[in-house]
């Protein structure tokens, strides 16, 4: 059940052949629902269980112990003067972003199958609703980063402004991942599987625990900025921590690029899947 | 001006093939360079046709005739294979109430979430809040999660959301079919303003008279084709003297060759409601008129009636002499045969068989004489919808013992 918003005078319904490119118009028309669902999804996350918010504040706390104690003070890996905690804390922000999102993002067309074989609307924004949801996370986390940074006197300084740009990159990102995944997971029931495995594994992969520039060498460096999420956690140390942590340029526009790929080819793979979405569902 | 046109329209469904694959499977089946056999079927094909402004058009037709594939297609829901649909005017669709409801949010967020998935605005949904809430007949429970409510509870609310659409274009499904029968006749009536204020609706039901009391027009689908359209007295009749029996009962009565010695023989059968009327429904009883032939008069015979379901289990077998007639009969005559209202075959599809015999020989029988249809009815009078799951319905009478002490 649904009301097309538009003014529409005339609308065609036919089949569509061929290669479907992104109606931006229409979901422009859809940002009211888009909004409903996020506000839902976020509504639910947090009165299914009280400890929700405990939890949000408790994760990322307990990882940066962890990391701190294992990486910092047990391994010496280099630190160029930072304390271990705020480099861990400030790429743990969108890593928990990333990751969080991804495995709901993943699943939410699966878990929308009523809704879907219900109703018309862009698909898109079931995807696009959960990752926003992630947002609110990402506000908790960023207080808690203010309080550690004042505990380890690590000052706040003008670069820090730039953080809501490196945010929303993640959530691009995030959005690429969860539209290629979401859609995968239509078709193909056991992607399920996968998406655990890239949640847990990726941490290690992606720059979070440590300073990347240090660990790996040189000539493997731009491969290793094949990964899009370099250049979001980059940028966060790079305005949380200032100047001193400037990204390695040439890697972060790559990893960005990557980034961006993955969004259009991910928005492209889930248009032209759609359609199939209310049947096979 | 026609607000809705149908060209051509045509979908087409792959059967057998698993819907959903693994990516396991397709990687094996890409390296043993397998292709899995798809069978496919037409659920549409060729269905053209137009629906004016300010029409309320029923769409109606058997189960799996493509009503509710068409219902997707314009609802967008689904694409169609071939042909087009134009659409003139906001659209709405209502496949199901409540939709998207969560019983973790209370009956206020779940109003305003609803509200946009059927393709309110927030400002709209703020504005008709009171109103919705006054048609649902709640107010004290708004804050209160879905998943405390009761069944009837949350579909009235859904009702009242559904309710409060505003389109130009209103496609409604056999939603009307649950909730309470006074809340289903608030509904009705709220659907037959809408349809007054000049809107145009499509309304697909099962249940005849919702659609000859609701709607102007008809179409009616038989096998993924138009068979008949026009005014929804003419369309009705063509499709309950097609899907039902008794209609015209002498072109319903199917039967071969006598099978027996033809001492008495089968010449029509009508199977009715008891009021007369051709729409058997589950609860409204069941009668069996059927007429013969004999060679002689005083024929001292025994007539049975057979019930079979789809899967041609025999479901009843009823005759003459245990129901208390035990002849001997006219030369020819009629017969009258009724089941109880408290007892019911579920709503589905039957097929009826009628045996002579004559001093204990079989003088006639006609296998598969007629089919007929149990439509859904409301049989407990609750206006609950039936289960289908058993092969029958027996209204029962379950009591509470006081408790017992065990000395």
């Amino acid at each position: 059940m649904s009301v097309d918003q538009g003014p529409a005078p005339e609308r065609v319904i036919r089949p569509q052949r061929g290669f479907i490119t992104i109606n931006f118009g229409e979901l422009w028309r859809y940002r009211e629902l888009f909004g409903f669902l996020a506000w839902r999804d976020i509504l639910l996350r947090y009165k299914q269980t009280y400890l929700g918010v405990t939890w949000v504040i408790l994760q990322p706390v307990l990882m940066v112990v962890v990391f701190t104690v294992l990486f910092g003070s047990v391994a010496k890996f280099p630190t160029h003067g930072a304390p271990y905690a705020i480099i861990t804390f400030a790429a743990l922000v969108p890593w928990q972003f990333f990751s969080n999102t991804l495995s709901e993002s993943s699943n939410s067309m699966v878990a929308s199958a009523r809704i879907i074989s219900r109703v018309y609307f862009p698909r898109l924004i079931i995807p696009a609703s959960v990752v926003s949801s992630g947002f609110v996370e990402a506000g908790i986390s960023f207080v808690l980063l203010l309080i550690f940074m004042a505990i380890y006197h690590v000052p706040v300084q003008p670069l820090l402004l730039l953080l809501p740009v490196f945010l929303f990159l993640t959530f691009l990102v995030s959005f690429a991942a969860g539209a290629w995944f979401s859609a995968l997971n239509v078709k193909y029931r056991d992607i399920r599987y996968v998406v655990p495995f890239i949640t847990r594994l990726g941490m290690y992969v992606t720059p979070v625990p440590f300073l990347w520039m240090d660990i790996v060498p040189e000539r493997w460096r731009m491969w290793y900025c094949l990964n899009p999420l370099v250049a979001v956690i980059d940028g966060f140390r790079w305005s949380v921590l200032g100047p001193k942590f400037e990204p390695y340029w040439p890697g972060f526009f790559l990893s960005l690029g990557v980034g961006f790929v993955m969004l259009v080819t991910g928005m492209m793979y889930f248009r032209n899947t759609e359609k199939t979405f209310a049947d096979i569902i | 001006m026609a607000v809705i046109s149908v060209r051509q329209l045509g979908k087409e469904y792959k059967l057998g093939a698993q819907m959903h694959d693994t990516l396991r499977d397709q990687l094996t089946a890409l390296f043993r360079g397998k292709k899995k056999q798809v069978e496919k079927f037409w659920a549409l094909r060729d269905v053209s046709f137009d629906v004016e402004q300010g029409d309320c058009v029923g769409i109606i037709g058997r189960n799996g005739a493509g009503k509710s594939t068409l219902l997707k297609i314009l609802s967008q829901i689904t694409e169609p294979t071939e042909g087009e649909i134009r659409i003139r005017g906001r659209i709405a669709s209502l496949l199901e109430v409540g939709t998207g409801f969560h019983p973790e949010l209370t009956g206020r967020e779940n109003t305003f979430l609803n509200g946009a998935i059927l393709g309110m605005t927030r400002a709209e949904i703020l504005r008709k809040f009171d109103e919705i809430a006054a048609f649902a007949e709640m107010d004290s429970f708004l804050d209160t999660p879905v998943k405390h409510y009761s069944s009837g509870m949350t579909t009235r609310l859904a009702f009242a959301v559904a309710a409060h659409l505003d389109p130009e274009i209103l496609i409604i499904d056999e939603v009307l079919a649950v909730g309470d029968a006074a809340f289903q006749k608030k509904c009705l009536g709220r659907m037959s303003e809408v349809a007054r204020a000049g809107r145009t609706v499509l309304f697909v039901s099962h249940n005849m008279a919702a659609v000859s009391a609701l709607c102007s027009k008809g179409i009616y689908l038989e096998r993924g084709k138009v068979a008949a359209t026009g005014p929804i007295e003419e369309v009705a009749n063509i499709y309950l003297r097609d899907a039902l029996p008794g209609g015209d009962g002498g072109n319903q009565f199917k039967r071969g060759d006598v099978r027996g010695t033809g001492e008495v023989r089968f010449t029509d059968l009508q199977i009715m409601a008891l009021d007369g009327s051709k729409s058997v429904v589950a609860g409204g009883g069941l009668r069996v008129r059927l007429s013969y032939e004999g060679n002689t008069d005083n024929v001292p015979a025994r007539f049975f009636v057979n019930i079979y379901d789809a899967q041609q289990f025999r479901l009843l077998s009823l005759d003459s002499l245990t129901g208390g007639l035990p002849g001997p009969f006219p030369k020819n005559g009629s017969l009258e045969l009724t089941l109880p209202t408290n007892f019911s075959l579920t709503p589905g599809r039957y097929s009826v068989e009628l045996a002579a015999l004559v001093n204990e020989a079989g003088a006639d029988h006609v296998p598969s004489a007629m089919h007929f249809e149990i439509q859904g009815g409301d049989f407990f009078g609750n206006g609950r919808q039936l289960f289908n799951s058993a092969a029958c319905l027996l209204r029962t009478q379950w009591e509470l013992n006081p408790p017992t002490r065990v000395s």
